[in-house]
């Protein structure tokens, strides 16, 4: 198993089963009142309040509900969700199953993706203690007519299947293209049925919340952006791994712990995140702020802004699905402007039309790959213009 | 493709689909049986998995196509992939990169000749705090460096021969 350098979490404190059958004590309606009033949002980056997503899927009317656990971790810069899978796996099982008896679910479904399969053996052990121990399968920790369980489905290797549309569409053995959105999974999910797809973080942290209570929760982070988020740090700092910080942290206050004071850029939110310059570093991270599911890249003076361009938008080019047209030609006429910088032939009316290609591409793309995949790109030339532009050959 | 591997595989896609499901849903398991065990999803693969499923075998295709786990060409004993994204890439993933074409002989993308290694690019996988990382078929190495890449190849070398393992076991790194 590869750990990482991980800060004490708050997960650690938190005792084995005691947030299920506190939720088990509480009617349907009260245990969804108690996460709303958390105001816990989705950690996986997009930040849609946990609380209505469930409340809507336990509105729906149904012959079968689903609940997912999204493990397909791939945004560049991320990797909290492995050491969550690895060293909390039941805090996240845990969460699925108050998820399934919240909106009356009795299937859940892991959707791991195909780089962690080395992980596998050891959730489906974890699953398997949970079986004998009567925390899944019929009657659920005794409680009469809740059966519940969970299975892991793999991914087979694609980045857009962490959106949530793209990634039912592969469990149902499709390619995993994006669905228009309405209607949306807490109405018509996996096979037509509602669904919630929630990030592996956001459970660990319903398991949490149901522990120490939703006032709890509140009383840490922003108005706007409460709790705790867990972040993933990478790049050049003296210490990348594993932290947790109240959300609304500014961006200096991170880069004094992980040891990367001195940098001249951090990316927050990974590839499809915003480049913060240092210039900008008393931002706060928050959702009313710089976004992040949770990816900290950190960039040393001396680092190359364009050779950084030029990685994520390799990337986004390899993984767009290729579906609409703003997201899959955009991408590689972004790419082929920044090899021109590189070169040093591009002039500056052509570096102006990218960027307009790009903000077009924001808002006309279908699903939040192509709308992010210019971020980076953009705020790299806002920040970074004359390191970009003039260079020779 | 001998008439006996044809039944053979006829039969474990059967078996598959028993255990698995041959609902449309069951496709991507399958395919991922099928890719690990006969590394790669042939013509003739694809047309059995659609017959069992009641698909047509382009829509078989277009999923193998899509994910980069899934495979046409037959692929290596051991597949070896090389994140590429930005955080390895700061923390040295060009030297490990060729380093590896120069002991396999092989770019990115190929298929050494004896059919034992497989070269290729991965996008992020999540380790980025301890990069350059690679996979090797499952198991994942972290903090690689040239000299390491010789010693990663020794392992897996091991696992042919008299004194085969049929996998790259712990003992060896």
């Amino acid at each position: 198993m590869i750990s990482s350098h991980t800060e004490p979490l708050t997960f650690s404190t938190i005792a084995p089963d005691a947030g299920l059958k506190t939720a088990l004590s509480m009617k349907r309606a009260d245990l969804i009142a108690e996460i709303t009033n958390s105001q816990l949002k989705g950690r996986g980056g997009a930040g849609f309040p946990t609380g209505v997503k469930w409340n809507l899927a336990a509105a729906a009317q149904a012959d079968r509900k689903f609940v997912v656990c999204n493990a397909d971790e791939g945004e560049p810069g991320t990797f909290k969700d492995r050491v969550i899978l690895t060293e909390h796996a039941d805090l996240v099982f845990e969460g699925m199953t108050i998820g399934g008896y919240a909106i009356g679910a009795k299937e859940g479904i892991v959707y791991l993706r195909a780089e962690y399969t080395y992980l596998r053996k050891h959730l489906e052990q974890a699953l398997a203690d949970r079986r004998a121990k009567g925390l899944l399968g019929k009657n659920v920790c005794g409680h009469d007519g809740f059966d519940f369980d969970i299975h892991i489905h793999m991914g087979a290797g694609a980045y857009i299947c962490g959106e949530e549309t793209a990634l039912i569409e592969s469990l149902e053995g499709h390619r995993g293209e994006p669905r228009n959105r309405p209607p949306f999974p807490v109405d018509t999910g996996f096979l037509g049925r509602p669904t919630i797809v929630n990030n592996v973080e956001t459970f660990a942290w319903v398991t949490a919340i149901l522990v120490k209570g939703s006032q709890w929760f509140k009383s840490h982070g922003t108005a706007r952006s409460t709790g705790f988020k867990i972040f993933s740090v990478s790049g050049d700092c003296d210490k990348p791994g594993i932290y947790e910080f109240p959300m609304g942290i500014t961006v200096s206050t991170l880069l004094e712990a992980v040891g990367g004071l001195g940098a001249k850029a951090v990316q927050i939110g990974g590839a499809s995140g915003h480049c913060v310059p240092a210039a900008e570093f008393e931002r706060t991270i928050a959702y009313e702020d710089v976004a992040t599911g949770g990816s900290i890249m950190v960039f040393g003076p001396d680092r190359d802004m364009l050779r950084v361009a030029h990685n994520f938008l390799e990337f986004f080019v390899e993984e767009s699905c290729g579906q609409c047209t703003p997201c899959r030609d955009g991408n590689p006429k972004i790419l082929e402007c920044i090899e021109m910088l590189d070169h040093g032939v591009c002039s500056s009316k052509y570096l102006q039309e990218i960027c307009e290609l790009g903000e077009t591409m924001q808002v006309s793309s279908k699903c939040g790959l192509g709308q992010s995949s210019p971020n980076a790109f953009l705020s790299i030339v806002k920040h970074f213009r004359n390191e970009l532009m003039g260079r020779g050959l | 493709m001998l008439v006996t591997e044809q039944e053979r595989l006829r039969d474990d896609i059967a078996s598959w689909a028993q255990d698995i499901g041959s609902d449309r849903s069951a496709l991507i398991p399958i395919l991922q049986e099928i890719q690990g065990k006969y590394g790669h999803i042939s013509d003739f693969a694809m047309q059995i998995v659609a017959d069992k499923l009641g698909i047509h075998p382009v829509e078989v295709y277009s999923v193998v196509s899509f994910y980069s786990f899934l495979e046409f060409k037959p692929a290596g004993r051991f597949v070896i992939r090389l994140c590429r994204t930005i955080a390895c890439d700061m923390l040295g993933k060009d030297k490990v990169a060729t380093q590896l074409e120069n002991d396999l002989g092989i770019e990115f993308g190929e298929t050494t000749p004896d059919g034992k290694f497989t070269l290729e690019w991965a996008n992020c996988m999540g380790m980025c705090d301890q990069g350059p990382a690679l996979l090797v078929n499952d198991r994942v190495f972290t903090r690689v460096t040239p000299d390491k890449v010789t010693q990663i190849l020794e392992a897996c070398r091991k696992a042919f021969g008299i004194y085969a393992l049929g996998s790259i076991g712990e003992g060896h790194l």
